[in-house]
């Protein structure tokens, strides 16, 4: 796999710790843009925030499988390093992605959803790293087609700013786990 | 001699015309199941056949009224819309699902292309039939 030859280079690794903090960076941005925007948030009101609160807990729902998927992943005895890093810290971004989605429906005077006490998996296919990977990839690339179809819902401009913003980090670990499975990181110029 | 002809190649222009006219609009075509497999990956974010996730299982999608897995928690909206799935119902739905039905918690714009409305549905409708679906189906 390509990817391994990549992430055992010292001077990759530096790269990649680089980019991946950067993009915690730029997310953090978006978080505390939505996190200061109270009023602006609350300002509307009625049937669009209803709507904007559906959506937002529908996403909410998905990252907290998404961090359940990680973990299964990660307590799969499956994952070698540098995978089992790599797999650590997207689930991380999921948690954020999750954490400043309730937050913002709180702001907006919803109620977040919470995590079920039990998820399915297909865990009796995941007999392999790449079965694991492959599984992740599956559902990434789901959630970047499900943040693309929901930003444009939003009645608030800025819900929709910050939808996008996950949907970019979506779309980064969709591509680098392709990699990881030896696949074209980037197979077309639109996601749909 | 001449006009005969001329007269008639008219009346066979003529009845071409209204045979065209009075054609039957064209049937909607049978969606390509393999490219609405496909497509179904822009689903799986929430979905899959044989289980409940963010969003209902989709074995024994087609005949089921919307709303009526059991153990699965539909918006009030959903649970209301007194849709059955169908062919038709699906399309109407996919095609903007907030506009279909108001309330939902299906956050999603749609399918706005009607050709892969019809490959989706006919995947949807392929796979119902499969033993998967068959082995789990509520």
């Amino acid at each position: 796999m390509s990817f391994f030859k990549i992430a055992n280079d010292a001077s990759a690794v530096a790269v990649r710790r680089n980019f991946l903090g950067q993009s915690s960076l730029i997310l953090s941005g978006a978080a505390i843009a939505l996190l200061a925007g109270k009023d602006a948030l609350a300002a509307k009101g009625g049937q669009s925030t209803e709507q904007d609160i559906r959506i937002l807990n529908t996403a909410i729902s998905a990252e907290l499988e998404a961090i359940a998927a990680y973990q299964v992943g990660a307590e799969s005895g499956l994952l070698q390093q540098p995978v089992l890093a790599l797999a650590l810290t997207f689930q991380g971004h999921h948690k954020e992605h999750a954490d400043i989605l309730s937050k913002t429906i709180v702001k907006l005077g919803g109620k977040p959803t919470v995590a079920k006490a039990k998820y399915n998996f297909p865990t009796e296919k995941l007999k392999s790293q790449a079965d694991v990977l492959q599984f992740a990839a599956t559902l990434e690339k789901g959630a970047v087609s499900a943040y693309l179809n929901a930003v444009p819902l939003f009645g608030n401009p800025d819900l929709a700013k910050a939808a996008a913003s996950i949907l970019g980090d979506e779309a980064m670990h969709w591509a680098i786990l392709r990699n990881a499975l030896g696949e074209v990181p980037v197979p077309s110029a639109f996601m749909s | 001699m001449i006009a005969l002809p001329r007269r008639c190649a008219g009346v066979a222009l003529l009845l071409i015309s209204s045979a065209l006219l009075a054609a039957p609009k064209e049937q909607p075509s049978v969606g390509d199941a393999k490219n609405g497999e496909v497509l179904y990956g822009r689903c799986v974010a929430c979905h899959a056949l044989a289980y409940d996730r963010t969003g209902p299982r989709h074995c024994g999608l087609i005949g089921r009224k919307a709303g009526t897995v059991k153990g699965f928690d539909y918006s009030d909206a959903m649970k209301r819309s007194k849709v059955v799935w169908s062919p038709k119902t699906l399309d109407e739905f996919l095609a903007n699902p907030l506009k279909t039905v108001p309330g939902t918690a299906m956050g999603y714009a749609g399918v706005t292309d009607s050709k892969e409305r019809r490959d989706l549905i006919a995947y949807l409708s392929e796979v119902n039939e499969s033993d998967e679906c068959k082995k789990r189906s509520p």
